[in-house]
């Protein structure tokens, strides 16, 4: 075979692990979209605000140190330890909770009932603000996130594919770890939602609300079950993408990538979040490799927009949304 | 106005043998306004145990909206609701599910995408005790509560002859069986009153309502002789 074609292949293969990586991000807003029907605009941030929480626990850093520093005049950084990685994890699932809360408590409780621009703009809002509130509690420094995920190419992989084609793939190891990772969140999140009693009542809230309260369904419950749940995703896709470029503001921009995924999968289908993650993520690797020499490259910054455009065009409800049919 | 039957305490034996109990549910001097419109006007009644108590009234009488106040859909500004010798404080309509009253809709509220087997297991909701991280880890009591829940809701499925539509999404069903998944829906919370949108001609006392004003109670016969509820559905003769 032509070396050309092992290229594709790489560039495809390294395309698919991405696309997981997006597909995670687009998982996040699906969920909150389904329960409640708000475009959580804030779903970047909240990976970024987690991957910097964890960081901040794992390294024992003062939240707020820097604020209670210029106020006291004191010079506090550091609590002196250093938290095991299994409990900062936990620890910040605890604060993704709590923020999950406090968002349906000061947020979304009072919008209740208004039109889903004024929710979408109040999420606006809420990414802007809780920007601005982890760089006051953690700092606004670039830090880098280690929880022991494996780094650097799979010798394993390169080895496999040398002795079978002679070509040996470069696959990074983080990519293999994400792609196992987000493939048993998926799995769970199913499993949750079709067998237990709260995931069956966070789907008849996602199909009707008048009814789901008439069978005994606090929506309120659900709204912060369903926000923590997202924030639990986030924390998910942080880890990772922290780990792959270091926790810094650029990481909440991970939710712009996540748009023409949904756009491609139907923002409310949970296996469309996945397929349009695989397929963009595929997508702009083949596009860069086939038809990005000729127009000079960095086609992966427009290649998923573009793709996401023709989708609005020729398939609005997506590859997997409920068909949008508007009675007259 | 005068209520047409004399019903004590203890309760009564309807025309057809049946035994009637004591006061479940009393509605004392309701009033409910939404802005200027007065949608219900001062009404008392009450509904008893084993008892099938119709609402009538021509369209815009009120029913759908004592309906909403019985469910706490609606807040009605004056008056009180009891429920079973209890006083009933301000509820949200969850709570009121829970408590035991289950309904269904004039125009049906199923959760269409989900399959017949699980909108009937939603019933069940209101009645699973094991909490939301031993559901989530699928963890000590939560799989034999399922199976349970499941088995009431295969019963459900057989008394009502669903069986071959048990997994197909309510939404692609005939306007009949949704009533029925409905139904089940609702047999499945076992409540102690069940609300339904429908008119049933198997009532054994009738409240009849008129401009949101109750203008007949008793059996269906001693309304159907009531010339106010003549009036109000054939409309007043003037000679």
């Amino acid at each position: 075979m032509p070396e050309q074609v092992f290229f594709a292949l790489e560039a495809a293969a390294n395309g698919l692990m991405t696309g997981v990586l997006y597909a995670l991000v687009a998982l996040g807003f699906v969920l909150i979209f389904k329960a409640s029907g708000i475009f959580n605009f804030a779903q970047g941030v909240f990976a970024l605000f987690a991957a910097m929480t964890l960081v901040g626990f794992q390294n024992g850093q003062i939240p707020f140190a820097h604020l209670i520093n210029a106020i006291f005049g004191t010079s506090l950084h550091h609590f002196g330890w250093n938290m095991p990685t299994v409990l900062a994890i936990l620890c910040t699932m605890a604060v993704m909770v709590l923020l999950a809360f406090l968002v349906e408590r000061w947020v979304l409780k009072h919008l209740v009932n208004q039109e889903p621009i004024i929710l979408f703009m109040a999420t606006i809002g809420l990414a802007y603000f809780l920007e601005g509130f982890g760089d006051v509690m953690w700092g606004a420094d670039i830090k880098k996130l280690d929880v022991g995920l494996p780094q650097g190419m799979s010798s394993a992989i390169d080895e496999a594919t040398y002795s079978l084609f002679g070509y040996g793939f470069f696959i990074d190891r983080l990519d293999v770890v994400a792609a196992v990772v987000a493939a048993m969140l998926v799995v769970a999140l199913m499993l949750f939602s079709q067998f237990t009693k709260y995931g069956r009542a966070l789907r008849a809230v996602a199909d009707d609300h008048q009814a789901a309260l008439s069978v005994g369904i606090s929506l309120r419950f659900i709204w912060v079950m369903v926000w923590a749940i997202a924030g639990f995703v986030a924390l998910v896709a942080g880890m990772m993408w922290g780990t792959k470029m270091g926790v810094q503001f650029s990481l909440s921009l991970i939710a712009l990538k996540a748009l023409p995924v949904l756009m491609l999968g139907g923002f409310t289908s949970i296996p469309g979040a996945i397929v349009g993650g695989l397929i963009i993520g595929m997508g702009e690797q083949l596009f860069e490799f086939s038809v990005g020499p000729l127009v000079g490259g960095a086609t992966q910054n427009w290649f998923a927009y573009m793709l996401a455009l023709v989708f609005l065009v020729f398939r609005p409800q997506g590859l997997f949304g409920e068909k949008i049919i508007e009675r007259v | 106005m005068k209520d047409g039957m004399d019903t004590d305490a203890e309760g009564y034996l309807t025309a057809d043998g049946r035994k009637i109990g004591g006061v479940l549910m009393e509605m004392r001097n309701i009033t409910l306004r939404f802005g200027g419109v007065v949608a219900i006007k001062d009404i008392s009644f009450d509904i008893r145990e084993g008892e099938i108590r119709a609402i009538i009234g021509p369209n815009g009488a009120g029913k759908s909206s004592m309906l909403n106040v019985i469910n706490g859909f609606y807040h009605p500004q004056e008056g009180e609701v009891w429920f079973r010798g209890q006083k009933r404080g301000s509820v949200r309509p969850y709570d009121v599910a829970r408590m035991g009253i289950a309904r269904t809709f004039q125009n049906i509220a199923l959760f269409k995408g989900m399959s017949t087997l699980d909108n009937i297991m939603t019933g069940r909701l209101t009645m699973t005790k094991t909490g939301l991280l031993s559901q989530a880890l699928w963890w000590g009591k939560a799989e034999a509560e399922e199976t349970y829940h499941r088995e009431k809701a295969e019963k459900i499925i057989d008394f009502l002859e669903i069986q071959h539509i048990r997994k197909t999404p309510v939404g692609r069903l005939p306007y009949g069986l949704q009533k029925r998944v409905e139904l089940g829906r609702a047999l499945a919370a076992e409540p102690k009153l069940l609300l339904m949108g429908v008119v049933m001609d198997l009532s054994d006392r009738v409240v009849v309502m008129d401009y949101g004003r109750k203008i007949g109670d008793g059996t269906p016969d001693e309304v159907r002789a009531n010339p106010e509820v003549i009036n109000a559905y054939l409309g007043v003769a003037h000679d």
